[in-house]
């Protein structure tokens, strides 16, 4: 099978792909550096940032004094988890029911499912503003985590019907014809065998949920205000912030690059529905 | 197989998802397609009458509703374009056998994991900043004039801080494609004398045809909705320069509170969602039979 490739085309291949890969993680690494800079030393030249300054964790300790950054990181938390959770709740027996019971409407009701995800969001953006606003849900966990649920929805069931379709629907009548109850079925015999599965489900969903950066601009001020929107509040072009404004990215972006790591083979499925393996 | 009992028990599990998308739907749809129809704004107290065509007519007209059409065309054809190629590249690059492959890919596929305003003011600022950004360090110390990034080619920075974003995206999955090419058959043709460009050009991209359908797809449906970059480097500006179709109709609706002409606008860029929309669930429904 696998060519017997000589050691130099290696080292060649990996400088070659190393650059890229250097190229497109610097800006990653960039923030990694000024976020442990003081503001002053963060604008002063690359070269003299890297060797010609100490380090330092104030940028951290200032970001949570000024604006109470582990609420805003907390928001992110509770509502991608929570959303991703609700969806589950909802997705599981769904995606369970249409791939071990299909029906001549099953292709159907996923391709239907589908068309929701491909709505443009800014098409529905005024009429559930104002819902939110009439239900005083603006500016509420709550009524974000429940928008973010239906917006990935589609995605949690497409993954799971995929997942669910791959394990063999033989084990399951074996299972029925021991006397397994439905639920015995679901508990017992599926979940086990689904786990694997879920959890990239899982994965995915809360990184599509961390990053959403529609619905959480435009449905929180601050209250509820998930990392997403508190990180708009650097963009005002006075002042000089660079440290402040790294410390609080790194930590916006750090758990979701480390779930992301594991999950980029899923990650392909997830996001493509299945047309790409 | 499925006995009757499973059958209703079936459609009782999967009633929960399809009401709530159906809900989820069809609302929200009827509702602006309702408001479009109507004089709405909500800084006018009072009656809101029936206006016809009234709003469309006034969105399309309108000077900066062509310029967003057109910054909205140039950003996801430009980005469609970078990420479409480079990812190519990117994938056929790190297909080839190399040391610290896991590490290497990792680092290429990163950027796809920070969220987008954080993406954004980190280029805008660290990279593109005239002053203190890297690019404006570099072409001072090279003895040029530094790019005022956002002031001379504000859409150009926006596609580059999008396509930072999705090459990964693209790289990603034409990379799983392209695993999944028979090797032999490259062999094959490698020792009937083939090139290493007519292997690209008749073994590897027809088999990656697919896949980069699927990639120029769905990043259209995603590209269509760029916002949040927009937001919080340029609002839009200056003038009309960077304004796109989704952040026209965020103006109208959330910044002029003008209920009825955002309506209008979204359901515009309903209609051209749903033309690319139409083209990938053929797709997307065909892998489904096989």
């Amino acid at each position: 099978m696998a060519r017997a490739v000589s050691n130099r085309t290696k080292v060649a291949n990996t400088a070659i792909a190393g650059a890229l890969g250097f190229l497109m993680f610097f800006p990653i690494l960039w923030i990694l550096v000024l976020a442990f800079k003081t503001e002053e030393d963060a604008i002063r030249a690359p070269l003299e940032v890297l060797f010609g300054s100490g380090w330092t964790m104030e940028s951290f300790a200032t970001v949570q004094a000024r604006s109470d950054y582990f609420k805003h990181f907390s928001n992110s938390v509770i509502i991608s988890l929570g959303s991703t959770f609700l969806g589950l709740l909802v997705a599981i027996p769904a995606a369970w029911s249409m791939a071990f019971v299909p029906s001549k409407h099953t292709r159907n009701v996923l391709m239907w499912m589908l068309s929701t995800k491909m709505l443009p969001p800014v098409g529905v953006l005024v009429p559930i503003y104002l819902i939110f606003r009439d239900l005083e849900l603006l500016d509420s966990r709550f009524g974000l985590t429940i928008v973010l649920m239906l917006i990935n929805l589609p995605i949690i069931i497409w993954m799971l019907y995929t997942y669910f379709k791959e394990i063999p629907g033989e084990i399951l009548e074996a299972a029925r014809m021991d006397g397994a109850t439905l639920r015995a079925e679901i508990l017992y015999v599926l979940t086990p065998m689904a786990i694997p599965g879920m959890a990239s489900t899982v994965l995915l969903n809360i990184i599509l949920a961390w990053n959403e950066a529609f619905w959480t601009i435009n449905l929180t001020a601050s209250n509820a205000a998930p990392l997403t929107q508190f990180i708009t509040s650097y963009s005002s072009p006075e002042g000089l912030f660079y440290a402040k404004l790294s410390a609080a990215s790194v930590m916006a972006i750090a758990p979701i690059l480390i779930m992301g790591w594991f999950s980029q083979k899923q990650l392909v499925r997830g996001l493509t529905f299945g047309a790409v393996k | 197989m499925a006995t009757k009992a499973s059958r209703s028990a079936a459609r009782l599990m999967i009633s929960p998802a399809v009401l709530l998308l159906l809900g989820w739907m069809l609302v929200p749809l009827c509702l602006t397609i309702y408001f479009s129809f109507l004089r709405y704004n909500l800084l006018q107290i009072g009656e809101t009458p029936f206006a016809g065509w009234e709003n469309y007519y006034w969105f399309v007209t309108d000077p900066s509703f062509n310029a967003a059409i057109k910054n909205t065309l140039v950003l996801v054809g430009g980005v469609l374009a970078i990420t479409t190629i480079g990812g190519l590249f990117a994938a056929i690059l790190l297909d080839r056998p190399m040391f610290g492959t896991g590490i290497i890919r990792i680092m290429v596929i990163a950027p796809f994991f920070v969220m987008p305003t954080v993406s954004a003011l980190v280029w805008k600022n660290m990279f593109m900043n005239p002053v203190n950004g890297i690019f404006g360090r570099i072409a001072t110390s090279l003895g040029f004039q530094p790019i005022d990034f956002f002031g001379q080619i504000p859409l150009a920075s926006i596609i580059m801080i999008v396509s930072w974003t999705w090459l990964p995206f693209a790289t990603l999955i034409l990379l799983t494609a392209l695993q999944s090419l028979d090797q032999e058959q490259l062999e094959a043709a490698e020792m009937d004398g083939a090139g290493w460009w007519s292997r690209f050009w008749f073994i590897m991209l027809p088999h990656l045809a697919r896949a980069i359908t699927v990639v120029i797809l769905i990043q259209t449906i995603f590209l269509l909705s760029i916002f949040a970059e927009i937001l919080v480097t340029t609002n839009g500006g200056p003038g009309t320069a960077t304004t796109n179709l989704t952040y026209l109709i965020y103006v109208s609706s959330l910044l002029q509170f003008d209920v009825g002409m955002g309506s209008a606008g979204g359901v515009i860029a309903i209609i051209l969602a749903n033309i690319v929309a139409i083209f990938l669930m053929r797709m997307i429904g065909k892998n489904l039979d096989a």
